[in-house]
């Protein structure tokens, strides 16, 4: 029989702890409701979207994808490095993770400064509303996945043992490209949509 | 390096170049808009998919999971697209 002689190579499994991915999905959830309202508000003004996306600067929005790109792509390389067990790589791919993570708050504050400087804040009008509730809340998890891979660095500095490490580092990996992720769809949607 | 190739390396470039595609080409006015958000968002979707599967680890997963976040790509980029589109 065909299905005796069948292999079955590694058992199918997630990176990290369960938790975690209950709430990638729950943020995923939220986040589809939110590009729904998003339209949904958008349709009802599409003239006011249109001309308030003008004024906003995509190059900013594109460097912010590149920057999340890269540090999505450090912190899978840094999972590859744990497994492998090199940790002599493992600490400088993790630093390189926050350190691009610390460079999208600061392309972020730079865009936030110059549209307070310019009278614009969220109460401008519901464009607006929606560019910072959208790109704040995204930023706080880019602040959260910031500090816990500055804790993966420190903490892998200090002669990481596999086991309880590796379970952390890789939920932490996997909530780090979910932030990436959610990026990829934010950026479009207020930046790009014309 | 060993340590660099890896399919999240061709992974990682496919995600820069399809970035520089959508931000600095399809978003130039030479463009139509519906041709031009159309693809920005299939883009997209197909950006969060290699996300999903390379570095999230999904390749792996549960195929239940795996579905579940195929369906969100699918629902999510329908609603935008559809909404985008219904607007005359």
């Amino acid at each position: 029989m065909g299905m005796l002689t069948a292999r079955r190579s590694e058992p199918r499994r997630l990176p990290g702890v369960e938790g975690v991915w209950v709430l990638i999905g729950a943020d995923l959830v939220i986040f589809c409701l939110l590009f729904g309202s998003f339209m949904h508000d958008r349709a009802t003004d599409p003239a006011l979207f249109e001309a308030s996306r003008h004024t906003l600067n995509f190059h900013f929005g594109g460097i912010d994808t590149l920057i999340l790109l890269t540090s999505s792509w450090f912190v899978a390389l840094a999972v590859g490095a744990a497994k492998r067990e090199q940790p002599q790589y493992l600490a400088r791919l993790l630093c390189a993770g926050f350190l691009t993570g610390v460079a999208f708050m600061v392309s972020k504050s730079i865009e936030y400064t110059e549209k307070f400087l310019s009278g614009i804040g969220p109460g401008t009008n519901s464009f607006y509303m929606w560019y910072f509730t959208l790109t704040g809340i995204h930023l706080i998890h880019v602040i959260v996945g910031s500090v816990l891979l500055a804790v993966l660095w420190i903490k892998s500095r200090r002669a990481l043992e596999a086991g309880t490490h590796r379970m952390f580092l890789e939920s932490v990996a996997s909530f780090w490209h979910l932030v990436d992720l959610l990026w990829i769809m934010i950026f479009p949607l207020l930046y790009l949509l014309r | 390096m060993t340590l660099l190739r890896t399919p999240a390396t061709m992974v990682w470039i496919a995600l820069m170049v399809a970035t520089c595609i959508s931000t600095w080409m399809l978003s130039e006015h030479t463009v139509a808009p519906a041709l031009a958000t159309t693809g920005i968002f299939l883009i997209a979707a197909t950006k969060i998919h290699l996300v999903m599967r390379h570095f999230m680890e999904l390749r792996t997963g549960p195929r239940v999971v795996q579905a579940l976040f195929a369906g969100w790509i699918l629902v999510t980029t329908a609603v935008i697209l559809g909404s985008y589109l219904a607007i005359p």
